[in-house]
């Protein structure tokens, strides 16, 4: 059940322009944002995103460092892993 | 979420146990056979076990960074395991096996992995020349490799106690502690000696390739007394049976973690998946302690009246969680209670709370034994030999695994401090029974195995 999936994590002071930071990057790759969610957890921003790699131009350990930086410039916390991390965890 | 089955809520539980509470994969081991590298030449011998290892080995770490990678899960070791050499090395005529340390140390640096296991020996019912050969290299090749761990299996519930092996190992340990003394004595954190040794442990220092394994396979550790940490806090007042169950769910989910990545990592290398050992091996961070579980369990220090009991749920909750996460559960799983390498050991240990006593009482419960105490460097060979003896009877009359490893620091006396840094930790020297074993143990001879039956 293997497919092209990523989670795409962002944890941080709510700010103008983080969506259109991260989105920025995924275009430039290629990757086709599937859903996005977000919320305020105890004052923090936290905001999910699944995406679809499977046409990414880049490696994906590229693409998860340039993440991290951008999301480090502006002071958030971004992961990217792959889906069936979460999958295989919480589902038998 | 419809498009991942996942919750958010779910996804940021995985992200908080990674980042706060330091859920890791401990180690993926690829365990090799050497049976097929013994020759009469030594060099031979030797020439064929690094070509094979650098072989097989070549890319398991670059393999197994990528999975870190990509899943996000940090793989903290990157290990390996192989035959027990006094078997491999028993066919060429030498004496002296730390040659073959050495070849082992050199394929360890070549293929990148931080420690090698299988300078080991299986003499629970006696010694070929090569196990005695092994044993009697023991001290020299610690001293004179870096990477190299040495294990040797004294005692079975099938065969009993072999006092000889006792008494021999008990000198072999102060002989590697003089041998490595301008380190602290560091050579005995990588000497393990056991009874009822598992064969697919993947966890250092005991890890060797059992000979009923096959010829290559990729076992993994996963750890995270952390999480179980912070999963216990927020039950404070919950009775037993729900806090076992609080347990067994979150080792559910970390071994799933482990189940992902060994099956990932053995498709990527195209070696069989053995076992997924689930154990809660503490590191010297803050909050990666078992001991801290103990106490967030409710004993105010680790050590008092009722860690054992504890221990013993926490135990049986682990594996009970563990077990049904993944298709093969084997090693040591459950929770590993080493002093040096726990934060919470060595505070319980210097207000007095803990001592050797109860850490043996304690290892009747818990997955492995006296692990990475510190003894005065003046502490007697037999003295040694006894502590062995206690805990090999422990798992003989308890069909369970027990092992020791134990460090006299040579110049150092109870009172003082040893710092081995990293991942092994720091010490309190801890005093042992002043009252002599010599007489015991000079007997010799093995312990006969015990009754399998009537166990009262």
């Amino acid at each position: 059940m293997k497919d092209n999936k990523a989670i795409v994590t962002v944890l941080g002071q709510d700010q103008v322009g983080i969506i259109s930071t991260l989105t920025n990057i995924l275009a430039e790759s290629d990757v086709n944002i599937l859903d996005i969610s977000q919320t305020i957890l105890q004052d923090y921003f936290t905001m999910i995103m699944v995406v679809d790699v499977s046409k990414c131009k880049v490696g994906f350990g590229e693409l998860k460092q340039s993440l991290l930086e951008a999301g480090e410039k502006i002071g958030l916390q971004v992961n990217a892993q792959k889906s069936e991390v979460f999958d295989f965890m919480h589902r038998i | 979420m419809p498009i991942s089955s996942a919750t958010g809520q779910e996804i940021l539980e995985t992200i908080r146990m990674v980042e706060m509470e330091n859920l890791d994969i401990r180690t993926v081991t690829m365990g090799i056979s050497l049976r097929d590298c013994g020759h009469t030449d030594p060099k031979v011998s030797q020439q064929k076990i690094y070509d094979k290892i650098t072989k097989y080995a070549e890319n398991l770490v670059s393999e197994a960074s990528k999975i870190e990678l990509e899943y996000g899960i940090p793989i903290v070791n990157k290990r390996i395991s192989v035959t027990p050499m006094s078997m491999v090395a028993e066919s060429s005529d030498i004496d002296t096996y730390v040659d073959f340390a050495k070849v082992l140390d050199k394929a360890a640096k070549e293929v990148g992995v931080n420690f090698i296991g299988g300078f080991s020996a299986l003499v629970q019912k006696g010694f070929t020349k090569g196990d005695m050969n092994l044993i009697r290299s023991i001290p020299q090749a610690l001293a004179e490799t870096e990477r190299v761990c040495a294990s040797v299996n004294v005692a079975s519930s099938k065969s009993g106690i072999n006092m000889d092996a006792v008494y021999e190992m008990g000198k072999i340990i102060k002989k590697t502690a003089e041998y490595s003394k301008d380190q602290d004595s560091l050579g005995c954190a990588k000497l393990v000696v056991f009874c009822n040794v598992p064969e697919d442990n993947p966890f250092m220092a005991g890890a060797f390739h059992g000979v009923g394994e096959a010829e290559c396979v990729i076992n993994v550790g996963v750890s995270g007394p952390g999480v179980v940490l912070n999963a216990i806090k927020k039950h404070p007042t919950v009775d037993f049976g729900e806090l076992s169950n609080v347990i067994k769910k979150t080792a559910f989910k970390i071994t799933r973690i482990g189940e992902l990545v060994g099956k990932e990592a053995s498709s990527r290398l195209g070696v069989p998946f053995g076992i997924m050992d689930l154990s809660l091996a503490p590191t010297p961070a803050i909050g990666d302690s078992v001991s801290d579980i103990l106490e967030a369990i409710g004993v105010e220090r680790t050590g008092t009246h009722g860690t054992t009991a504890a221990l013993a749920m926490l135990n049986d909750a682990v594996k009970k969680g563990g077990i049904m996460a993944s298709s093969h559960v084997g090693g040591l799983s459950g929770a590993f209670i080493p002093v040096s390498e726990d934060a919470g050991m060595i505070e319980a240990v210097e207000v007095g709370a803990l001592n050797i006593d109860k850490l043996e009482a304690m290892t009747c419960v818990c997955s492995v034994g006296l692990d990475m105490i510190a003894i005065p460097g003046a502490t007697e060979a037999e003295t040694i030999a006894a502590i062995i003896a206690d805990e090999s009877a422990i798992g003989m009359i308890n069909k369970k695994t027990t092992a020791v490893r134990i460090i006299p620091v040579i110049g150092k006396s109870v009172g003082e401090v040893v710092e081995f840094g990293g991942l092994l930790g720091r010490a309190p020297i801890m005093p042992v029974n002043k009252y002599s074993s010599t007489a015991f143990v000079k007997r010799g001879g093995r312990i006969p195995a015990p009754l399998q039956a009537f166990n009262n």
